[in-house]
């Protein structure tokens, strides 16, 4: 069958790695020792290192999270994953000067075809280091800054240390306290005030080394009446022993600003995927996380938004696929602490074969506020009889004068449905996809284009992968 | 060669005989009915033929210009060119019309090949006006909150896009009013063609008024029992189902 051939050369797309050799290379397992390497090799400043030294300790302290997480969390050996990899901490600015390997990897993705097409800056992370970051000239001279979080540290400290941890501090989990402690790469963007940027920046994240843990930390601040827009996109090749990707996200909407943060990752099943994101956002400031889930073996995410000025605007959309294995623990955080503040959460999943989808979602807002709003739909589509899709909404709503809806609705994909596309001519896969296009579709059309293409392609390649 | 041949085909569900050694030949260009009371294998009959996995075959064959389809997978059937208009067409919510059908027909395409945006659109239209559909028809989720006359539009409508050589209406009829009984005629009317075979199958007489078969089928306990030309549907009208019951199953066995 053509259609399935086409596919599955799509899905090799992110299925390949290059036996890469590092220069800079933390070995295996977690110390002090490996903390003074990577704090050593990226020359950091001592306060970076005393950070991470008490992160350390933190994560150490900290048990996992099994009283109420699933117990395959107790499957991440820490003692046999490579904390740093890298060919060097001064990314190129221009592909020419990437290094072979690592370019050649980009250029399968087709990374700098889209940063010509619609990009106004791309950094594109290698294992635990940016290999490429560029941005439009235009976009430097109105005094925005887009660079890995390393570089970050070292040219704008003034900016990067104000608001380093603040949304998410060290010891907000045991995850969050393991990414302060070894975090490298992400990205590190401010704009000025007033200033809009109007095409998005992508950032690239793509594990190649096995036994890998990739521990990206971005911080992104926009200054009163900015705007910016920021995609990350993320792959790894399948391997047979797990991989974890642990990053931390932290955005800080000033007065007025507005970030709008797109995830679309599509990892491999071997992926443990432990990410905290949390915006915090001041006077009519918004947010809106969008946030795409496809792979892994699991993922736990919540993105939150801290409404801490009066009229501030969090949302987060949210899509997750479980495929047939997966286990997608996603959901979201509303912390309302001004007047007037409103949020908005759409969390949809979909759970395939023993894929299984969990929804968390947390909404508080406190006694002594007035005019705050939010509104809570979560709605959960199964394919196959043995799925499983689980609720955990939590919402806290004190005083009066506060309002809340909350919507849940669990619906089948269901074999007739199946027959009577096929009888159109649609294969199984095709079948599925359509059904599960059809009920993401009104969210999808709140994204960007090329994005919602791009997910369109990316519930194609999981569903032909999950009927084999 | 240019027929679909239904041969002593033998089909059980849960272990019970459903179709007992089945027997139609609809050659291109006739139109056929299939009449019989509730519960004689009907709609047994088209889903097997749709490639239901629901059925157990026990025995028999069924060519399509000469290929066989018992067996297949129901995309494999469908792209042979047999459409089944469903009793009871399902819901495909968030999935336009207009999309849905783009999907099967592009289902249809060779490797490398890919759909004509426009020329797609102005077909659709243009099939649309045929049958005297609002356009604004296509861009609602497919059969979601649909009435059963709007359902039963939207399965002529794929009809008249796919183009398949074979059309069988299950129960076309059912839950219809006399308008929508018109326009759904009318697109079966509109869809004869040499290069076509229909069946249609019906429990009641009244769509014949609409749609005039070449030949009638009278349908008793998983075979045919009785086939004639349109006066045969006539006289069943008349003398009712319990005659099929008395007389035809006796002179059967």
């Amino acid at each position: 069958m053509s259609a399935t051939e086409a596919i599955d050369l799509d899905f090799e797309k992110g299925n390949f790695h290059y036996d890469t050799e590092y220069d800079f290379d933390a070995g295996t397992g977690l110390s002090e020792a490996t903390i003074d390497y990577i704090s050593g090799v990226k020359g950091e400043e001592s306060w970076v290192r005393d950070f991470r030294m008490k992160a350390l300790q933190t994560f150490l302290d900290k048990p996992m999270p099994l009283h109420w997480a699933t117990r395959d969390l107790s499957n991440i050996h820490f003692d046999k994953i490579r904390y740093y990899l890298s060919k060097g901490q001064t990314p190129s600015r221009n592909w020419d000067e990437v290094p072979d390997d690592v370019k050649q990897t980009f250029e399968r993705l087709g990374i700098p075809e889209q940063e010509r097409k619609f990009l106004a800056g791309v950094e594109a992370q290698f294992d635990s280091e940016a290999a490429y970051s560029r941005m439009k000239d235009d976009l430097s001279k109105e005094g925005v800054i887009f660079v890995g979080s390393t570089e970050g540290l070292r040219e704008h400290p003034e900016i990067f240390r104000k608001w380093f941890g603040k949304v998410i501090p060290t010891a907000d989990n045991k995850f969050s306290a393991l990414n302060s402690a070894v975090f490298s790469g992400g990205s590190f963007i401010y704009v000025p005030p007033g200033v809009k940027v109007k095409q998005p920046l992508q950032a690239y994240f793509r594990i190649n080394a096995e036994n890998f843990g990739q521990f990206e930390r971005t911080l992104i601040i926009a200054d009163e009446g900015a705007e910016v827009t920021y995609m990350e996109g993320c792959t790894a090749p399948k391997f047979e022993t797990s991989t974890l990707h642990s990053a931390v996200v932290e955005l800080v909407a000033l007065r007025g600003a507005k970030i709008q943060y797109i995830t679309v990752q599509n990892w491999s099943n071997n992926v443990f995927n432990l990410v905290t994101k949390r915006a915090r956002a001041e006077e009519e400031a918004e947010v809106k996380w969008i946030d795409c889930n496809i792979g892994s073996r699991l993922t736990m995410k919540y993105p939150g938004v801290i409404l801490k000025g009066r009229k501030a605007r969090g949302e987060v959309l949210s899509i997750a696929l479980a495929g047939d294995g997966q286990h997608q623990d996603t959901g979201a955080k509303m912390i309302h602490a001004a007047d007037e503040t409103t949020s908005n959460i759409i969390a949809k999943s979909i759970s395939v074969g023993t894929g299984r989808s969990s929804y968390r979602g947390i909404v508080n807002v406190p006694r002594n506020l007035k005019g705050c709003k939010n509104n809570t739909e979560c709605d959960a589509l199964l394919i196959n009889t043995n799925s499983r899709t689980d609720t955990y909404p939590a919402i806290t709503v004190r005083g009066d004068g506060n309002s809340v809806q909350h919507e849940a609705s669990v619906s089948k994909v269901s074999a007739e449905q199946i027959f009577y596309m096929r009888q159109r001519g649609l294969s199984e896969a095709q079948a599925m996809s359509l059904s599960v296009n059809g009920f993401v579709n009104d969210l999808v059309r709140q994204f960007p284009m090329e994005y919602s293409v791009e997910l369109k392609r990316l519930i194609e390649m999981e569903m032909e992968d999950s009927v084999g | 060669m240019d027929s679909l041949i239904i041969d002593n085909l033998n089909v059980k569900i849960d272990g019970k005989p459903i179709l007992k050694n089945f027997c139609l030949n609809i050659p291109k260009g006739e139109v056929h009915a299939l009449m019989g009371p509730n519960g004689t294998g009907k709609s047994t009959l088209a889903k097997v033929l749709a490639g239901h996995e629901e059925y157990e075959i026990l025995g028999g064959s069924v060519l399509l210009d000469g290929i066989e389809i018992l067996g297949k997978e129901p995309d494999e059937i469908s792209h042979a060119g047999l459409f089944l208009a469903f009793q009871y067409p399902l819901e495909i919510p968030g999935v336009s019309i207009a999309n849905f059908i783009r999907a099967a027909i592009e289902s249809r395409l060779c490797e490398g090949e890919s759909l004509d945006a426009p020329a797609y659109y102005s077909r659709l239209y243009e099939k649309m006006d045929l049958l005297q559909m609002d356009r604004k028809f296509t861009s609602r989720s497919l059969n979601e909150g649909f009435s059963g006359g709007e359902k039963k539009r939207a399965e002529i409508l794929q009809m008249a896009m796919i183009e398949p050589a074979y059309c069988i209406l299950d129960e076309t009829d059912s839950g219809l009013d006399i308008d929508a009984l018109k326009i759904v005629s009318n697109g079966v009317n509109i869809m004869r063609s040499n290069d076509r075979g229909s069946l249609i199958i019906t429990h009641y007489q009244r769509l014949l008024d609409y749609i005039v078969p070449d030949v009638v089928h009278v349908m008793w306990d998983g075979q045919i029992v009785r086939s004639g030309d349109k006066s045969l549907a006539l006289e069943l009208e008349k003398k009712g189902y319990d005659w099929v019951k008395e007389e035809l199953a006796v002179t059967c066995a």
